[in-house]
């Protein structure tokens, strides 16, 4: 990648350099994107530490104003209703176990299915020799182009002929195939790798399939992982899709909850501790994903967005 | 990335020669490899992006069967004054972002080029952007609250009156666009910061010894050489921007009034609201028309796709 590559004289120059005030105040510069970026986040945890009452009157306390659990006991349903209502919560009933469950579902199953079918696909588009190969790869990558919304409205009438709006099946069908994007990716990888392993295969009567999997897949492990994260995080994310089609309750995803969570919100002030501490809840595998693979992800963006 | 590319169609040609040499075609295996995405090609994106175009043709409310009445829709979208407003809600979310985000964006990347290249830096300014649409809107839904919201706390400790964000005409677009700025700014410097990554520091060196001021360099020299990433940017920006429609159905639903309905959340409303699925066909065709647009005259008039690096 780019990104890694530092040439020896501008790595020179910065040891060179001592402190300026133009340097500091690039710095300081520096400093405040990220105080920008990631501050907010803080802002969420303090909040859910709090309680309702307590906020209006310490807007500015860096501190959890009455620290309290009771936002998270809403969230994962321990409180009881009247509890809920006294802490300025709904008291409606929010079956987030069930929308983190369906979080998990939708977003692994479209994931493998979506990296597996896409290297498939990208397999025969960068080793395999056949007519039409560049115009199909063409129509594909055109297909990037379409915004979204277009196709949403004729797929929801789809999966509605067919019965399966409010299915998880309804949920996952639109992505499971491929994604133009997947293809696109994985193409650059495979057209990259060596064919002297595969040639070497070849021989010995291996057949397409064995070099896939047993050649192919195995040497292009890490690309396929970092696409499969990108792949799950983008699908965990996903609000438009689900919210058409997966609007009942047994396969309502975490976006779409939050979207209900805050609408249940009693006249009045939202439950601003409890609507956080969802927030929270539902940022965390992300969270946790990027403190695992941090360094992964924030290098394969300067490849993953120049297409 | 360009070298990526290159390399690729090299090694693709000098590869190729010895299969070709057998006079053998893949295409049964070929056939099978690429049979389901294949499938998901067809099913949910060809034949949906032609009965997209069908169905805006239709008169058509999910109940019963479309009815064919030709140009009808668009001649009604035409004097929709909802239709026009949105548009133009949508360009001025569109301009704000663009006009906002790029700078903001430059101005980091080059800060990362000079300064600070760290992994940590990078990965702090792309947090916001990993998160969903759905938190970033509710979570600025709380710092921006006109009554007990952190930001409005201290625009009164700065002795200026509160700022209804969401809730007021004038505001409620800028603050849409403010939040995606916040949440794509780090997203979009780390790209430009690997265009800056990719051109070679000979070419500076070179600048330096002919005396260039830092200004002349940047015109000059990053500029240029910056503009295929930086038109590539300015189109995933654009299209990106067109389609806001999760921060705007979570804080303001098109409101206050239709200060904040913009096109996709009223092709929303059409289609899923009033179930009227032509119309709503119809306006999408027109976005998608509008994006086709923006990204061909992109292209032609930021000439993305040659680099003067080669």
């Amino acid at each position: 990648m780019t990104t890694a590559k530092v040439s020896a004289p501008a790595r020179a120059t910065a040891r060179r350099r001592t402190f300026t005030w133009r340097r500091g105040g690039a710095w300081l510069l520096v400093a405040l994107a990220v105080a920008v970026s990631v501050l907010p986040f803080y802002w969420i945890l303090r909040t859910a530490l709090s309680t309702n009452g307590a906020l209006a009157g310490n807007a500015t306390n860096l501190l959890p104003a009455d620290f309290n659990l009771g936002a998270f006991q809403r969230v994962f349903g321990l409180q009881s209703p009247e509890e809920a209502v006294a802490q300025g919560g709904s008291g409606a009933q929010i079956d987030f176990w069930i929308y983190l469950r369906n979080s998990v579902l939708f977003a692994s199953i479209t994931t493998t299915g979506a990296v597996f079918f896409s290297a498939m696909a990208a397999y025969a588009f960068a080793r395999l020799r056949w007519r039409g190969r560049n115009l199909v790869f063409s129509l594909f990558l055109a297909t990037m182009m379409v915004p979204p919304i277009f196709t949403a409205l004729p797929n929801f009438l789809l999966i509605k002929n067919l019965g399966l709006l409010n299915t998880m099946v309804g949920l996952v069908l639109p992505y499971i195939f491929m994604t133009p994007f997947a293809i696109f990716f994985l193409r650059q990888f495979f057209l990259n790798m060596s064919r002297e392993v595969e040639e070497a295969a070849m021989l010995d009567g291996a057949k397409h399939l064995r070099i896939f999997f047993q050649i192919i897949l195995p040497n292009a492990a890490a690309p396929i992982a970092t696409l499969a994260l990108l792949t799950f995080i983008g699908q965990w994310n996903e609000y438009f899709w689900p919210l058409l089609v997966g609007q009942d309750e047994s396969v309502r995803v975490l976006t779409v909850g939050l979207g209900v969570f805050k609408s249940q919100s009693p006249q009045g002030a939202p439950d601003w501790s409890g609507l956080m501490a969802a927030t929270l809840v539902s940022a965390l595998p992300v969270l946790i994903l990027f403190a695992i693979f941090g360094k992964k992800i924030v290098n394969s963006i300067g490849f993953s967005g120049i297409k | 990335m360009t070298t990526l590319t290159r390399n690729a169609s090299r090694t693709e040609h000098s590869v190729h020669r010895p299969l070709k040499r057998r006079g053998q075609s893949d295409l049964k295996i070929a056939l099978l490899f690429i049979a389901p995405a294949m499938i998901g090609f067809i099913v949910f994106y060809l034949v949906p992006t032609l009965r997209g175009i069908y169905l805006s043709f239709t008169e058509y409310s999910i109940l019963g069967d479309p009815t064919w009445i030709g140009t009808a829709n668009y001649e009604a979208i035409a004097k929709d004054p909802l239709f026009w407003n949105a548009l133009a809600v949508t360009a001025q979310y569109v301009l704000i972002n663009i006009v906002l985000q790029t700078a903001l964006a430059l101005g980091l990347a080059l800060l990362m080029h000079r300064v600070a290249k760290s992994t940590l830096i990078r990965g702090a300014l792309l947090l916001p952007y990993l998160m969903a649409n759905v938190i970033a809107a509710l979570l600025w839904f709380w710092l921006l609250d006109y009554q007990i919201g952190i930001v409005n706390y201290f625009i009164e400790a700065f002795g200026l009156p509160k700022v209804a964000f969401f809730g007021s005409e004038e505001w409620a677009i800028p603050t849409q666009a403010l939040i995606n700025t916040w949440r794509h700014m780090g997203y979009t410097a780390l790209l430009l910061f690997a265009g800056l990554q990719a051109i070679p520091s000979h070419v500076y060196e070179v600048a330096n010894l002919d005396g260039a001021s830092p200004w002349q360099t940047f015109r000059k020299i990053t500029m240029p050489l910056l503009r295929p990433v930086l038109a590539l940017v300015l189109i995933v920006t654009v299209i990106g921007s067109f389609q806001v429609f999760d921060t705007v159905a979570v804080t303001t639903m098109g409101g206050p009034v239709n200060a904040s309905r913009v096109l996709q959340f009223y092709i929303y409303q059409k289609a899923f609201t009033e179930s009227d699925f032509g119309y709503g066909s119809a306006l999408a065709v027109i976005l998608f028309v509008i994006l086709a647009l923006v990204a061909f005259i992109q292209m032609k008039f930021l000439k993305g796709n040659e680099s003067d690096l080669d």
